[in-house]
């Protein structure tokens, strides 16, 4: 199984991301300048700071030439997940719905959250132990998830809110405490928090090390 | 020719940097300060300012979140 790591100008997540995937399969970076997937079977959009955040967070990278193939390969059903600043690049990319906003208290969080498993049967959840939190670090300054409370109402009925803050561990103000949510096809996963900064014992928290064992377990063909 | 374009957030959505600017204000003294609310000022040359709209569409502004305002172009 292999994962391909976008590196944009300003990632800095990357590193942990591929190191993460590769205790799970193989990783490679993936140049935001090229247009070529080198045939991976996953594509994950790192955390980090794109271009800065100029203008709006992942608003640039958004069109990197890379996206161009990232975009094509989830209109055909291909896995990614975005990490934090991949997630904000994800929803500027229409990839996924909503926003992410400035934090309510306007601060740089950078803490162990506890997560609730919302929808345990998508790709990126099945592999988890059922029922029981995740513990992953989050690391950001605009992770306040917001979508119209139509789209939200839809979203959950649809099953596509993923995690949770659990109560009072909410960081950010996203409404509905929503950390991660799915696309519709159930193909491209966004959260804000770090689950790659969540795989070894040295961290504190392995927790992480499931969403990537989970994609992997998905496309392996071992769980239908 | 020169354009100017405002870009706001929506109405509706917290903007938190525009409360902390009130908070500041009333620290300072000015009374009677509500409704604070912080966008974004975009400047630049164009040749074309047909164009200018789809620059907001696209880049400039994100729609969901954010109303934008050719002023000038």
């Amino acid at each position: 199984m292999k994962f391909g790591v976008i590196v944009f100008p300003g990632t800095c997540d990357d590193i942990d991301a591929q190191l993460a995937c590769a205790r799970v399969g193989d990783a490679i970076p993936l140049w935001h300048a090229d247009h070529d997937l080198q045939s991976v079977d996953a594509v994950v959009i790192p955390g980090g700071f794109s271009y800065g955040d100029y203008l709006r967070a992942g608003a640039i990278a958004r069109f990197a030439p890379i996206m161009t193939e990232v975009i094509e390969f989830a209109g055909a059903g291909g896995h990614v997940m975005g990490i934090c600043n991949g997630f904000q690049i994800c929803c500027e990319a229409g990839l996924l719905p909503g926003a992410l906003l400035t934090n309510d208290n306007l601060r740089f969080v950078f803490r162990q959250v506890s997560l609730d498993v919302i929808n345990p049967d998508t790709a990126f959840t099945r592999s988890l132990e059922r029922g029981r939190p995740l513990s992953i670090p989050v690391k950001h300054t605009t992770g306040r998830f917001y979508a119209p409370e139509s789209d939200l109402d839809r979203l959950e009925q649809n099953g596509q809110v993923v995690l949770r803050y659990a109560p009072s561990q909410n960081p950010n103000g996203s409404l509905r405490d929503i950390a991660g949510v799915i696309n519709e096809q159930g193909n491209v996963f966004g959260l804000m928090p770090h689950p790659e900064h969540a795989v070894d014992p040295l961290t504190g928290s392995t927790d992480g090390l499931g969403l990537f064992a989970s994609l992997r377990d998905s496309l392996s063909g071992s769980l239908v | 020719m020169h354009a100017r374009v405002l870009v706001r957030p929506k109405a509706g959505i917290l903007d938190p940097q525009g409360a902390a600017a009130e908070r500041a204000l009333s620290q300072l003294g000015f009374a009677g300060v509500s409704e604070v609310r912080i966008g974004r000022l975009v400047e630049l040359e164009v040749e074309d300012p047909a164009k200018l709209s789809e620059m907001c569409e696209r880049l400039l502004a994100n729609p969901l979140i954010e109303d934008y305002e050719i002023v000038d172009g």
